[in-house]
């Protein structure tokens, strides 16, 4: 019989081995799946996990894992200030939506003045627009007790409603011949996030999504602050006598989170996509919490984690196109990862042993 | 009646890393009263688990009245006359006393007729009980009253009790154990669990002296003193505290017209608090567990704001400050929850040395965190209070309750306190640890520092306070000098027995 034994201390070696693990168990019923539906395991992952990296046309998927990667990054290390201090942003997803918006309106506000001053000042909107956003379940919940998981995951459907509306009104391209959508940024040289070296998928959301791993490992592990935020998610009322204003960390968390998902949809706005349209927004406010999760709420794991989760994006496309998935299939093998992280979780702080039966 | 009702002979426990009972033997004979003495982790615990059919022993028999006992599981033990009341009570606040009761019981009687039993029992056994009371609204005193009653409306042949004594008033103490004699002039054989030695030698026939697992020693508590029972329980001598003479200075804090809502639907409110106490003072404040206790220490500790003048520091209004504030100006606390209140369990020491010393021992330079820093101070509460781990680096849940406890108390001592607040400060902690925490204390007092020592220890309060006042339903009694107090005023002001007038008028 197999039994559960709590550890005197979470095991530092399995904090680090359970998402490999998770990644491993993820391959091998994934692989199940896939042969269920009738087409080779192997071939499968390896189409997931290895074309893009070391493929025939890797040269194209590299870049784009930096490309995809960054906006993950950059969600997921906002999102883990939250979750570390147990306040759950589920928004991110309409906090990038508003932050594109904000962003975007900006720069087609100076449209078509040329001028070095209208990029910076894109990227303040962006961040005003996803803080902004995410301050209202902030302030619910900070004057009302509303729970902020209801409320901004509920601000999601509104800022989608909001884009589309956009798209279809006020942001519209005058010069667009009725189709819904606006100017292109790429057609805009002072609004364009253009790659900083060209073919290399590095954009400056890229770079943003680097400074904000230095900046929340800084912040967790050496800063009064982030010491707060871990003590507040691990034991509230240690957080209280502590001398920690919960109040002040909601307020904090939420916005941060919400300026770096507004930073990551005004980043992507400005230059992958291009425009805002309808269907701009591709959930990577929601992938950003298995993100963040896969990378053990750590801001190293978490950038590992984005470009792992980047990488089954990419790979989930080609295997889309090349060997005739559905695109279900792929989302499910997402998910599994966040499934099987969850539960191997547990080896951390529990140590599994065959117990033999007691003697009566 | 010199019957042996249980033999126990050769029992041994083991859990992964430490052997709980090692071949324990001893009797109990019917109609007796059978104390088990041992510090924490002792292995009394266990033993009396296995007694009760909670674990099964891995060697070693039981007979009961000359049969083999080896109960599977409780509702077996039950069966067979051995019942227990622990020393945290299993009932729902929301019920009422025959509902509660009746939940406990296989094949539950119709509550009319329950009650009915519920009322003999209790007058029986002078255990004023009404049925019909919300058990929310009952003392800890009463609360027990219940758990003893379910008892006995099994007959039991073997009754145990770990702790019972810890949540009773002096009154409620004596009433208890005219009910226990009154047991055992029938028959009834009491196993018996307490740390208060005097207790057991007024009350108990036999002692059993367990220390790491093995009985090392019996004896009859009425010919043996304190002393002597406590060293056999600790294995060596140790040192009492002893108190120096001391000048008392400046009143450090000055509470007035303190007054707190309470939090929870059972918690209880601060009622209107005076007290006041002077540099180098330690006043004791004693009461039964829940009337108030935690609330007083959160509105001391900040976590609580109230009106900004109820609370004075050295003169200052602090009432509106928050936690930070209040221990940058030297008024510090240590909270009687250890684990998840006076620290973090899943962090480590270092970490939670920082958690209450940021601001006095300098562990941070605008914001930032100097780790180097707030190691060395960890490491000096763990020198200077014998904090028993491998280092400093280790989880606080990895420590044990008494070592967690030292370390708790060591971080605010070695901040030099201007004023420090400590609830329960040797709750869980050995004999030893114990007065070696009082010492502090004592120690700390002797250097200026005024101490408010909340507990429900009352020899500990004796032992090291200059003056004691109890709180009651969240009401602080009168402040009076501790030297000179007798048991019966210090039950007094503790509130008397609760619940006396039920039974009666």
């Amino acid at each position: 019989m197999l039994k559960l034994e709590k550890r005197p201390q979470p095991s530092r070696s399995w904090t680090y081995l359970t998402p490999l693990l998770a990644v491993v168990i993820t391959m091998i019923v994934g692989g199940a799946l896939f042969s269920l539906m009738g087409n080779n395991p192997v071939e499968v992952i390896r189409t997931i996990f290895w074309d893009p990296l070391f493929g025939e046309f890797a040269f194209y998927y590299r870049p784009q894992m930096l490309v995809k990667g960054a906006p993950l990054i950059l969600i997921a290390i906002g999102l883990s200030l939250g979750f570390r201090a147990g306040i759950w942003n589920i928004g991110a997803e309409g906090q990038y939506i508003i932050g594109a918006i904000t962003g975007a309106a900006v720069g087609l506000a100076f449209y078509p003045m040329e001028s070095w001053i209208i990029f910076p000042l894109m990227v303040l909107a962006g961040a005003l627009g996803g803080w902004a956003w995410a301050m209202i379940p902030a302030i619910l919940k900070t004057r009302f007790g509303t729970n902020e998981i209801l409320v901004s995951l509920m601000l999601v459907y509104v800022a989608e409603q909001l884009l589309a509306k956009m798209a279809l009104g006020a942001l519209k391209n005058p010069d667009g011949f009725g189709f819904p959508g606006s100017r292109n940024f790429q057609q805009y040289p002072s609004g364009h996030n253009a790659e900083i070296i060209a073919g290399s998928g590095m954009h400056w959301g890229v770079v943003a999504a680097f400074i904000a791993v230095i900046f929340a490992y800084v912040l967790l592990n050496r800063h009064i602050l982030g010491y707060h935020i871990r003590l507040t998610g691990q034991a509230p009322r240690a957080a209280r006598f502590a001398g920690v204003r919960p109040t002040r960390l909601i307020l904090f968390c939420l916005g941060a989170s919400g300026a770096l998902a507004g930073l990551a949809g005004m980043f992507e706005v400005s230059g992958p996509a291009g425009q805002i349209n309808i269907d701009f927004n591709v959930g990577y406010g929601f992938t950003a919490i298995i993100v963040a999760f896969l990378g053990r709420l750590h801001p190293v794991g978490i950038l590992l984690a984005g470009l792992l989760m980047a990488l089954t994006y990419i790979g989930g496309e080609i295997a889309q196109s090349n060997l005739g998935l559905p695109a279900a299939a792929i989302q499910m093998f997402q998910g599994m990862l966040l499934f099987f992280l969850l539960a191997v979780d547990l080896l951390t702080n529990y140590r599994i042993r065959l117990a033999k039966a007691e003697a009566a | 009646m010199t019957d042996t009702l249980l033999t126990i002979s050769g029992l041994t426990k083991a859990y992964p890393g430490v052997v709980a009972n090692d071949t324990v033997s001893f009797e109990i004979k019917e109609g007796e009263v059978h104390a088990l003495l041992g510090e924490n982790g002792a292995g009394k615990s266990t033993l009396v688990k296995m007694i009760y059919g909670l674990v099964k022993p891995d060697s070693g028999t039981m007979t009961l009245r000359g049969e083999v006992f080896a109960p599977p599981e409780p509702r077996a033990a039950r069966a067979t006359g051995v019942a227990m009341v622990f020393q945290h009570f299993s009932l729902f606040d929301a019920l009422n006393v025959a509902e509660n009761i009746a939940l406990g019981m296989e094949n539950p009687p119709p509550m009319g007729d329950l009650a009915s039993r519920i009322r003999e029992v209790s007058e029986n056994y002078g255990l004023p009980l009404d049925p019909f009371r919300t058990v929310g609204d009952l003392s800890a005193g009463e609360r027990q009253r219940v758990e003893i009653i379910r008892c006995l409306l099994q007959d039991p042949k073997l009754l145990i009790m770990d702790e019972p004594t810890s949540v009773l008033t002096p009154q409620e103490v004596e009433i208890l154990f005219q009910t226990l004699r009154k047991l055992t002039s029938e028959g009834v054989a009491i196993l018996y669990i307490s740390h208060k030695l005097e207790e057991i030698r007024t009350l108990c026939d036999h002692a059993t002296i367990l220390r790491l697992g093995k009985n090392v020693s019996t004896c009859i508590p009425a010919e043996t003193s304190a002393r002597d029972m406590a060293e056999l329980m600790v294995g060596s001598a140790f040192a009492s505290p002893a108190r120096a003479d001391r000048e008392l200075g400046e009143i450090a804090l000055d509470i007035s017209g303190l007054s707190v809502a309470s939090t929870g639907a059972f918690g209880t409110p601060l009622r209107n608090i005076h007290l006041t106490v002077q540099e180098g003072e330690i006043l004791g404040i004693g009461g039964v567990a829940g009337n108030g206790q935690d609330e007083l220490l959160t509105a001391l500790s900040g976590e609580v704001t109230t009106d900004h003048d109820a609370v004075k520091f050295m003169g200052q209004p602090v009432g509106r400050l928050g936690p930070t504030a209040r221990r940058e100006m030297g008024l510090l606390t240590a909270p009687e929850e250890r684990l998840g209140h006076a620290a973090a369990p899943d962090m480590s020491l270092i970490e939670n040395a920082l958690l209450t010393a940021a601001q006095r021992e300098n562990l941070m330079h605008r914001g930032f965190l100097k780790w180097a820093d707030t190691r060395s101070f960890a490491n000096r509460v763990i020198e200077a209070f014998d904090v028993r781990t491998p280092g400093p680096e280790n989880a606080a849940r990895s420590l044990s309750g008494g070592n967690l406890q030292k370390f708790v108390i060591g971080r605010e001592v070695l901040q030099n306190p201007k004023v420090l607040v400590v609830n329960q400060p040797t709750w869980g902690v050995d004999a030893a640890a114990a007065a070696s925490i009082r010492q502090s204390l004592l120690d700390l007092a002797a250097g200026g520092t005024a101490v408010i020592c909340i507990s429900q220890d009352l020899d500990e309060l004796m032992e090291i306070s200059d003056r004691f006042g109890a709180l009651n339903e969240g009401r602080l009694s009168d402040i009076r000098p501790a030297q000179g107090l007798t048991v019966d005023e210090i039950g007094l002001m503790m509130g008397g027995a609760h619940g006396m007038e039920v039974a009666h008028g």
